[in-house]
């Protein structure tokens, strides 16, 4: 049996390949602890399925997204205009990515700076992989009949209308998908857009996440099923600071997938 | 009979259109205080838009009570200014119903449907004014509709309540003298509506029935002509202004953020990339986004002057309803209340722009933008497309690019990803470390 391949762009450049997609790993994808389990995860469907890919590893810089909306048009561009001529070097056509804040990113404000790609997100490309057959369903484990509601990230709902398909991805499990009250367009932020992860929030008399995560246990969901590197800090600190994290677990869309197909 | 009425109704109409024309320029000399912007583009969008937003009131009916009774009101308003030119051609006629004989038993059914939409519009301001001051929903409690917002917003309810009794009163009081052969009323089919409130007026004379008449007639048409300038001085203007509000709606996706050209030609000389046209002399850039209401572009100030603060946005943003400072419709009223102050001054041969007040700092704190999530609810809310998102990232660009006031937080932010190319501390040369434990693993 071989090991799961991780291959970078600079390799298969170096064996003139050239991989169907790039995948966009993103900062929090690449160092945040708990997160790191959803790149890995990812990154074995994408082996399992055979999908041709690669990652820009050490070469990937942050797309510049919090920079931007902190007000900073100049570093985010600077980030922006790099990433472009690495990914332009590379003659990248596709992209995946998990994070919706990335997807937005390199989507909708790359093309003005001179990038130009097909940008998915992971859960419109797990979708995907659902419904042309690519993965084996176990349709058992862990999730199996469980309760399971979806927070809407806020840069894949309102902000580019990605409604659907991380609910198709759900739905395509054996469990049961319940709503929230407050769900797509009318979606609740976990409170960590516009740069508010890098910072303490204004004073107020609660925090966004906390407002969220009691609205989300009152599903009576045993998981909480996000598609946000962001929503995904900001929801497992909510349960835990609603003393929750022994009975409701909060997992990334592509965590789901990778335990329902046994990887 | 005396051609004095019309006189008068000549008179009134002149004086309405002066003043009409004098606050129509000084609103569009307020809304061009904002900075030029193309935004028309993908026409056939716009206009499909406009049509489903502001004409078919698409979005209002995300929340369906409030929804049904503007629906009403609205449509009250546009049936109802029908018979507002029946009124004008008598006023300057001097006729009585002077489109009856040619309508003949239309004329009937149109004059019911009329008393129909005024009893729903009255019914409908009735429920309004309840919502608001009875069972006080909270989006219309917020601290920034204390004072003449809230009197605004009760004002035209009740404006609207007393036209549509003049309307009700002016049929009861004419078919009553109709009825007595009194010249020149004559009778119609019957109406129903105003038909329930004519007991009231039976045991009056003659003289007191045509004085009824007379002064709910020229109290109509009057009150009318004075709430069309009222509404320039009024949120009210939304009923005008949503149609363009609607037309220049941003048709990008909501996530997408407006390029800043004038910083990628800087950028590109950092990074050492060729620019593609370093003959041309940069054009003027003024200021990094935005600091007063000149900063902004046009249609954020045309978007400020079409808010009627119904408050959905601020209602559904995450930072408000966390007891945030932030307000997404203070942002809009603080606009306009800014366009207002340079606008008025600019009239009174004062400084304008230059009173040594901004909008960031005089209107907006730094603490309501701070403390924005840019997550798009308030864009999403509005039932006409109004985007404070817009004007909260250009007041952001502006503390980081020209102050470097940003919270502490993210300019540690900043200098992280200025030294390590990732929002946190950490070494870029660690990026890839995440591959090495799956790498490892058997593929099952």
């Amino acid at each position: 049996m071989s090991t799961y391949q991780v291959p970078t762009m600079a390799e298969m450049a170096a064996n003139s390949q050239t991989p169907e997609v790039l995948f966009w790993v993103g900062c929090a994808g690449s160092f945040d602890e708990r997160y790191k389990a959803v790149t890995q995860a990812f990154v074995k469907i994408l082996n399992k399925v055979g999908m041709s890919f690669a990652v820009l590893g050490p070469e990937e810089a942050c797309t510049g997204d919090p920079a931007r909306r902190a007000g900073n048009e100049f570093l985010f561009q600077m980030q922006a205009v790099a990433n472009i001529q690495v990914m332009n070097a590379y003659e990248v056509k596709k992209v995946v990515t998990a994070c919706p804040h990335c997807f937005n990113t390199i989507k909708n404000e790359y093309p003005a700076l001179g990038g130009n790609y097909e940008v998915i997100h992971h859960s419109e490309f797990l979708q995907q992989l659902i419904n042309e057959g690519k993965v084996t369903l176990q349709g058992g484990g862990e999730f199996k009949g469980k309760k399971i509601t979806f927070h809407d990230s806020c840069y894949l709902g309102r902000a580019n209308g990605v409604y659907e398909a991380p609910r198709e991805v759900i739905k395509a499990l054996d469990v049961e998908l319940v709503e929230m009250k407050r769900c797509r367009t009318k979606g609740l932020c976990c409170g960590a857009g516009g740069a508010q992860m890098f910072k303490e929030p204004e004073p107020g008399k609660k925090d966004i996440n906390i407002e969220r995560t009691e609205e989300a246990l009152a599903t009576g969901a045993s998981t909480i099923a996000v598609g946000c590197p962001f929503c995904l800090t900001m929801m497992t600190d909510g349960v835990k600071n609603k003393n929750r994290e022994a009975d409701v677990q909060v997992v990334d869309l592509a965590e789901l997938l990778a335990k329902d197909m046994g990887i | 009979m005396s051609s004095l009425p019309q006189v008068v109704f000549v008179l009134i109409l002149g004086v309405t259109g002066f003043f009409l024309f004098k606050r129509v320029k000084f609103l569009q000399r307020n809304i061009r205080l904002g900075k030029a912007a193309t935004q028309n583009d993908q026409q056939a969008d716009r206009w499909k838009t406009m049509a489903l937003v502001a004409f078919g009131q698409q979005k209002m009916f995300k929340r369906w009570v409030p929804a049904l009774l503007h629906a009403l009101l609205y449509v009250g308003f546009l049936v109802i200014n029908l018979e507002v030119l029946e009124f004008v051609l008598d006023g300057l006629l001097g006729t009585h119903r002077v489109l009856a004989p040619f309508l003949g038993g239309v004329y009937t059914v149109a004059i019911t449907v009329f008393e129909f939409l005024a009893v729903g519009v009255l019914l409908s301001c009735v429920a309004l004014l309840i919502r608001r001051h009875v069972l006080k929903v909270e989006r219309f409690t917020k601290p920034e509709l204390k004072g003449w917002p809230a009197l605004d917003a009760t004002l035209i309810l009740v404006i609207e309540i007393v036209l549509m009794s003049a309307i009700l009163t002016m049929n009861a009081s004419d078919q009553l003298l109709a009825a007595r052969e009194v010249a020149p009323y004559f009778v119609l089919g019957p109406l129903f509506f105003s038909g329930l409130v004519q007991p009231i007026f039976e045991g009056f004379s003659t003289e007191s029935l045509v004085l009824l008449e007379r002064f709910a007639w020229w109290f109509h048409i009057v009150g009318i002509l004075v709430f069309a300038v009222y509404v320039t001085y009024s949120k009210h203007l939304h009923i005008f202004l949503a149609f363009p509000n609607t037309w220049y709606s941003n048709l990008k996706p909501k996530g997408e953020m407006v390029n800043m050209p004038e910083v990628t030609q800087e950028v590109n000389m950092m990074l050492g990339i060729p620019t593609e046209s370093p003959s041309e002399p940069p054009a003027e850039i003024g200021r990094f986004g935005a600091k007063d209401i000149n900063d902004l572009s046009w249609v954020n100030v045309l978007n400020a002057y079409s808010c009627t603060e119904c408050g959905r946005c601020t209602s559904e943003c995450p930072a408000n309803l966390t007891g945030k400072k932030l307000s997404p419709r203070k942002i809009m009223m603080d606009v306009r209340d800014r366009a207002e102050e340079v606008g008025n001054s600019l009239d009174a041969g004062g400084p304008g722009l230059a009173d040594g007040k901004s909008l960031l700092g005089d209107y907006i704190s730094k603490e309501e933008i701070n403390a924005c999530t840019s997550c798009n609810a308030c864009v999403e809310a509005c039932p006409i497309n109004i985007d404070p998102l817009s004007i909260i990232l250009q007041m952001r660009r502006y503390v980081a690019m020209e102050e470097s006031g940003s919270p502490a937080q993210w300019n540690s932010m900043f200098q992280n990803m200025e030294t390590s190319f990732s929002p946190w501390k950490f070494s870029s040369s660690d990026r890839f470390n995440w591959s090495e434990k799956v790498k490892e693993e058997e593929m099952k």
